[in-house]
């Protein structure tokens, strides 16, 4: 018996086991429909077992698969539930590893809920014993599915309107230290920054309302320091106020002190939850708030190559799901990340249209049907000597954070957003005067901080500091090294 | 006080040679020219006024500057700015801002504070001109 075709009748529903693929979830001359789901999953089988039923395997437990034949299967149309693994590719250079390209009929979705989505995409199907491991690489959401989601509040568009700031990248920096200081000295760290040229300060993931905290007086005491800076300079400014809590009554509390004291931007943590994050989406769009989404927690499913969700695919849950920023990776500073992978986060989050980019590890086609832009967020070991590099590597639509390269400055926090800012507008001039920036950076710094001090003090602390490691990350398709 | 708006603020104000790249920057992109001006440039001050309606069919960066120094000449002790537009489906925004003109005195501003509930306070600015 051909255990790689699927049976009808009789012989499908004897009561007993069969191969996945025998129970109709592999079918390789299946034509994707544009109002399928489509998932590629990287597999890893056990030792003697075929990639092609391990694919199927996947496509059975992650629709409607149990491990047995049951007969009620028979009162439905069952074919049309069954998810069906259609191609399945070696991956390049990794023996035992394969892609398994599986599509899921519409029916299976509920609209507008993205833990509908991953309950069934990857809900039972990563704990299954004949793979060794297994990694959901993309996704692609027909544009039927994509109109059930209002995703991002605000987007990039009305956010820089909001902020009256075009043509060059945000700058922000993460307050420090992260734990144990008081509301007051905490709004002091913010002001100097704001002041001193960012266009934010933000709260780290972990502060939420500790003994040595409460959140109101933070709150309280950041607001009067956006304030504060705002009339020192004329320019719009914010502070991303963190609202997570644990419960959704508390973080609405939080918001509400937000908005009443003039925030322009509250933050969440990627660990509250899908569901919590759609909620805060909606109450964010009824409150003219910009969310920021701290991108906690990631790197425990993210990182390895062979088992867990690229980010690619939380980036897109999170387009559909509503936040205005996210972290997306800096590729040149202290956390993981391959360049062309995370430039593939940054396409995911600000194309209208994902086009197939298999270096930067986009395998589908994704048309975003006008949903709103997501500002991606560089933050994590970087500093004013790789501005070239990341205007370069990012372009303009992205928040570049230097928090550590801020508040750690020789000269003081105000010095070290300046050095940030005066280093960004210099680049982004001589980029538009159309030099070559990657090349001519550093002169182009050292040029400026010939009359910034501060600058020159950034470059001579951090000018030489890099973080080059190898990425576990990297991409299957172009030989890539880590830019140092 | 300096007024830290637009693109370039925290750089010595641009050359007339500066400004041309920048126009021919967003030239090269397709985008259309504004020229604004305000003498209040409070932070929520949106509308400031234009000098014209942006340059939708402009060749060459000599014809802006010809507007821009019309306008200096009018305007010359208020804040002017060039706004660049992009109508691509997407963006259908402003791409590019910058202040290429600053009156003699800058402006400040005064943050009123008003106490409300517990330790919650209001502020207003307000330009002092």
């Amino acid at each position: 018996m051909d255990d790689k075709t699927e049976l009808k009748g009789k012989q499908r529903y004897a009561a007993g086991v069969l191969k996945y693929a025998q129970m109709g979830y592999w079918d390789g001359d299946y034509e994707p429909k544009d109002t399928d789901i489509l998932a590629l999953f990287r597999i890893t089988p056990q030792d003697g077992v075929d990639a092609t039923e391990a694919a199927a395997a996947v496509a059975g437990e992650s629709s409607t698969a149990t491990w047995t034949v049951v007969w009620t299967d028979r009162l439905i149309a069952a074919d049309q539930y069954r998810a069906k693994a259609y191609r399945v590719d070696p991956v390049p250079g990794r023996p035992g590893e394969f892609f398994a390209y599986i599509a899921y009929d519409l029916i299976l979705f509920e609209e507008g809920s993205i833990a509908n989505l991953t309950a069934s995409i990857i809900g039972n199907v990563f704990g299954f014993k004949p793979l060794k491991a297994l990694r959901l690489e993309d996704m692609r959401f027909p544009v039927a599915y994509v109109k059930t989601f209002k995703g991002p509040p605000t987007g990039i568009v009305v956010e820089r309107e909001r902020l009256d700031k075009f043509g060059r990248p945000l700058l922000g920096a993460t307050t420090k230290p992260k734990l144990g200081l008081s509301g007051k000295n905490y709004g002091r760290v913010v002001y100097e920054g704001l002041k001193g040229g960012l266009d934010f300060m933000k709260d780290d993931e972990n502060i939420n309302s500790q003994p040595f905290m409460h959140w109101r007086d933070r709150f309280l005491y950041c607001m009067e320091a956006v304030n504060r800076a705002i009339a020192e300079t004329g320019e719009m400014k914010g502070h991303y106020l963190n609202i997570t809590a644990g419960t959704m009554e508390e973080m609405y509390r939080r918001g509400e002190l937000a908005k009443e004291t003039g925030s322009t931007i509250v933050m969440i943590d990627l660990v509250i939850g899908y569901t919590a994050i759609q909620s805060i989406s909606e109450w964010a769009r009824q409150n003219d708030m910009i969310l920021h989404l701290h991108r906690a927690g990631h790197g425990t499913y993210t990182r390895q190559k062979t088992h867990g969700i690229s980010f690619r695919v939380i980036a897109k849950w999170m387009r559909l799901a509503g936040v205005d920023h996210i972290h997306a990776g800096t590729a040149v500073g202290k956390l993981e990340g391959d360049p062309a992978t995370v430039q593939g986060y940054y396409n995911v989050c600000r194309e209208m249209k994902n086009e197939v980019d298999l270096p930067r590890g986009i395998y589908f086609e994704q048309d975003w049907a006008n949903l709103k832009k997501v500002m991606p967020v560089a933050s994590g070991g970087i500093h004013a000597g790789q501005m070239h590099q990341l205007l370069d590597l990012f372009g303009d639509d992205v928040v570049l954070q230097f928090g550590g390269g801020t508040i750690g400055h020789p000269m003081g926090i105000q010095a070290g957003a300046t050095a940030n800012r005066v280093a960004l507008e210099a680049m982004v001039l001589a980029r538009n005067e159309g030099r070559d920036i990657l090349n001519e950076g550093p002169q182009i710094l050292r040029d400026a901080a010939r009359w910034c001090k501060p600058l020159g003090a950034a470059l001579d602390t951090w000018g030489d500091i890099t973080f080059n490691y190898a990425s576990t990350d990297t991409s299957d398709f172009v030989p890539t090294a880590s830019v140092s | 006080m300096r007024i830290t708006q637009g693109c370039f603020s925290f750089l010595p104000d641009l050359t007339d040679e500066q400004i041309v790249a920048q126009i021919e920057y967003c030239l090269r992109n397709d985008w259309a020219i504004g020229i604004e001006f305000t003498s209040d440039p409070h932070p929520r001050n949106t509308y400031w006024e234009m000098f014209g309606n942006p340059m939708f069919d402009l060749n060459d960066a000599a014809g802006f500057m010809m507007e821009l120094q019309a306008c200096r000449a009018e305007h010359g002790d208020c804040y002017i700015r060039v706004n660049a537009f992009d109508s691509t489906r997407g963006f259908e925004t402003v791409r590019h801002s910058f202040i290429v003109n600053r009156p003699a005195v800058e402006p400040t501003f005064t943050m009123t504070r008003t106490e409300v509930r517990g330790r919650t306070v209001n502020v207003t600015l307000t330009t002092n001109r």
